[in-house]
């Protein structure tokens, strides 16, 4: 049970993410939709990664470390590297957000018609 | 022989163009200046590339000097660019499009303020999509489409007017989830094989059996790539953010940045690393069919211009996906030479569409009309990138179109065939409506004051039109062997055809 514990939690969120992007109406409402399922697929890599008991990969003179016992450290980089993406977009999505509440006076993307047909 | 050490400049050039854009925004001429070169200076490496590299040559740059590690661990750690016959191949194809759009953007460019802004996004893009193609690392290549697509998502609203935020938001919001979509499959192909890098990777899944997890990565990338490049279920964006950016961009997403980020990162996964299967090869010809057919109907009730070449962008890839699904050696030719035609005359296009905006204020095509005496220049290239896509002979458009048909003959789909050469009559059809009401019949009594764009817009346009029109010299036996027939044999090697 435990095992798949990750898998379940992380397509949960993401669900969650995919459902608010599609199905809400208000700008900030679908930014937020997109920053949980990023935040779902960041956490399936670090929970992917997890090790029980396992130490940081660095060798000690004072105790002995096997490397066994080592976590990988990439997919910390990697989710660092995501994360840092991720902020990038969201910054870009809520400076449009702000654009657009300027040109019309609303967060309702249902009252945004300009592309419709 | 060429030094391996060339090849992070690919991604450097643009970056330091970009960043000194933004350092010397207030002196007058450095923002143009800077775009030009920068893309000047990658397009005169990628020739350098092609002139210089031997048939079936790989060269492999190990970033950060990670490559001593290789031979004490004995795998590859570190991220490592490797150039090969269908990166430089696709380095050519990038980079002379966008030299060609950042000199043209030098004249179009100032009905808008904040030229050094467009241009710093422009030459982040070019470092992006240089990235994607040079890369040989999984997660590097997310990395790359992250970034290419995030300048692209703000070159989209540079207009800031109603229209171009909200078509950079619906962008941005499917670019996002297209990200994450391959951000997952890059963990689940991570976690699966315990490396990033492409060839180990592709050794690796190889030797094992583990099929429903390979199942999963197909369709997430399928999707994810998929939506980058707008092939038809996931295309629903590209008709409203590629008609919403300024015209040089329109050019440089429809001709380069949906086949760098899109295509070419759709055929590399596939073929380099998952040694193309069964059920992606029909896939892809399937998506390809639907894509060809569905957006070129699309296309011809469009009266914006701009839209109608958007739709026909998505029919063209469709050519495109089709050829690499074929995935024999005339097939993926076919593909390569029209991803190659398609760019030249789609950007052509896309540039012809901005200087009409540019000189009569319109992309209406009811509102146009009779301007041949006006815009000869526009009205003659216009011409021959709408016969070059629409495959009338002797245009390049008509061969690659022709090697594609081919190889679905060659192989028994008749279906497909039949599909292609419908698509290319439709596409016709609607070309003949732009000509029809832009440049043939009288003259509105409000367009007569019209006047030709500027001089390097129209040498620009000139320069696309006369390779539209000997695009086919491509096919020539000498000229094949050191550009198309390398690329050609990357992918062919793969399945062993």
């Amino acid at each position: 049970m435990n095992a798949y514990m990750p898998y379940v939690l992380c397509t949960v969120l993401f669900c969650i993410g995919i459902y608010a992007i599609l199905s809400k109406k208000n700008i900030i409402k679908i930014i937020l939709g997109v920053v949980i399922a990023e935040y779902a697929v960041n956490l399936f890599l670090v929970l992917v990664a997890y090790k029980a008991g396992g130490r940081a990969a660095i060798f000690s003179e004072t105790e002995v470390i096997y490397p066994e016992s080592m976590v990988d450290p990439l997919p910390h980089a990697l989710v660092l590297t995501s994360i840092v993406i991720g902020l990038a977009t969201t910054a870009f999505l809520i400076a449009l957000a702000i654009r657009l509440y300027g040109k019309y006076g609303t967060f309702d993307v249902t009252r945004m018609r300009e592309l419709r047909g | 022989m060429i030094s391996e050490n060339i090849i992070p400049l690919f991604v450097a050039i643009p970056l330091a163009g970009a960043f000194l854009t933004v350092l010397f925004k207030r002196i007058k001429g450095i923002p143009d200046t800077l775009g030009v070169m920068a893309s000047a200076g990658a397009f005169a490496l990628s020739i350098l590339f092609v002139l210089k590299m031997e048939i079936g040559q790989r060269i492999i740059y190990n970033v950060g000097n990670w490559g001593g590690f290789q031979e004490v661990l004995g795998k590859i750690v570190g991220i490592q660019l490797v150039v090969d016959g269908l990166t430089t191949f696709m380095l050519v194809t990038v980079n002379l499009i966008a030299f060609l759009v950042a000199v043209y953007s030098i004249s179009y460019m100032t009905r808008y303020t904040e030229k050094w802004q467009f241009y710093s996004l422009f030459l982040l893009m070019l470092a992006g999509m240089n990235g994607v193609l040079i890369t040989g690392d999984m997660f590097n290549l997310f990395v790359f489409v992250e970034i290419a697509s995030l300048a692209s998502y703000a070159l989209v609203a540079f207009g800031t007017e109603k229209r171009e935020l909200e078509a950079s938001f619906k962008y941005a919001v499917m670019g996002g989830i297209a990200s994450l979509l391959i951000l997952l499959g890059v963990i689940f192909l991570y976690s699966n094989t315990g490396t990033l890098n492409m060839g180990n990777m592709a050794k690796i899944l190889d030797s094992s059996e583990e099929p429903v997890l390979i199942y999963l990565v197909f369709g997430l990338f399928l999707a994810g790539f998929g939506l980058k490049a707008a092939i038809i279920p996931f295309h629903a964006w590209l008709p409203d953010a590629h008609p919403s950016a300024p015209a040089p961009i329109s050019a440089m997403l429809s001709g380069v940045l949906i086949k760098a980020l899109g295509v070419y990162t759709l055929v590399r996964v596939f073929y380099c690393v998952f040694g193309f299967p069964e059920q992606v090869s029909s896939i892809f010809m399937t998506l390809g069919a639907l894509s060809m057919i569905i957006a070129v109907l699309l296309a011809l009730k469009q009266w914006d211009m701009k839209r109608l070449l958007a739709y026909h962008s998505i029919s063209q890839i469709g050519y495109i996906i089709l050829g690499f699904g074929i995935g024999s050696h005339l097939g993926i030719m076919g593909g390569l030479l029209h991803l190659f035609n398609h760019s030249v005359f789609k950007s052509l296009l896309f540039l012809n569409a901005g200087s009409l905006e540019y000189a009569t204020g319109t992309r209406n095509l009811k509102e146009m009309g009779g301007l041949t005496k006006q815009m000869p220049v526009t009205s003659w290239t216009t011409l021959s990138a709408s016969m070059s896509i629409s495959g009338v002979p002797p245009f390049a458009g008509f061969w690659s179109k022709l090697i594609i048909i081919l190889a679905c003959i060659e192989r028994g789909l008749w279906f497909y065939a039949i599909i292609a050469v419908l698509a290319s009559i439709l596409t016709l059809a609607s070309f003949m409506k732009v000509t029809r009401y832009a440049f043939l019949g009288d003259i509105r009594k409000k367009l007569r004051n019209v006047v030709e764009v500027p001089v390097p817009m129209r040498i620009v346009m000139i320069i696309l039109a006369i390779m539209c029109i000997f695009g086919g010299v491509l096919l020539l036996p000498g000229v094949r062997q050191g550009f198309l027939d390398q690329a050609v044999e990357v992918l062919s090697g793969v399945r062993g055809v």
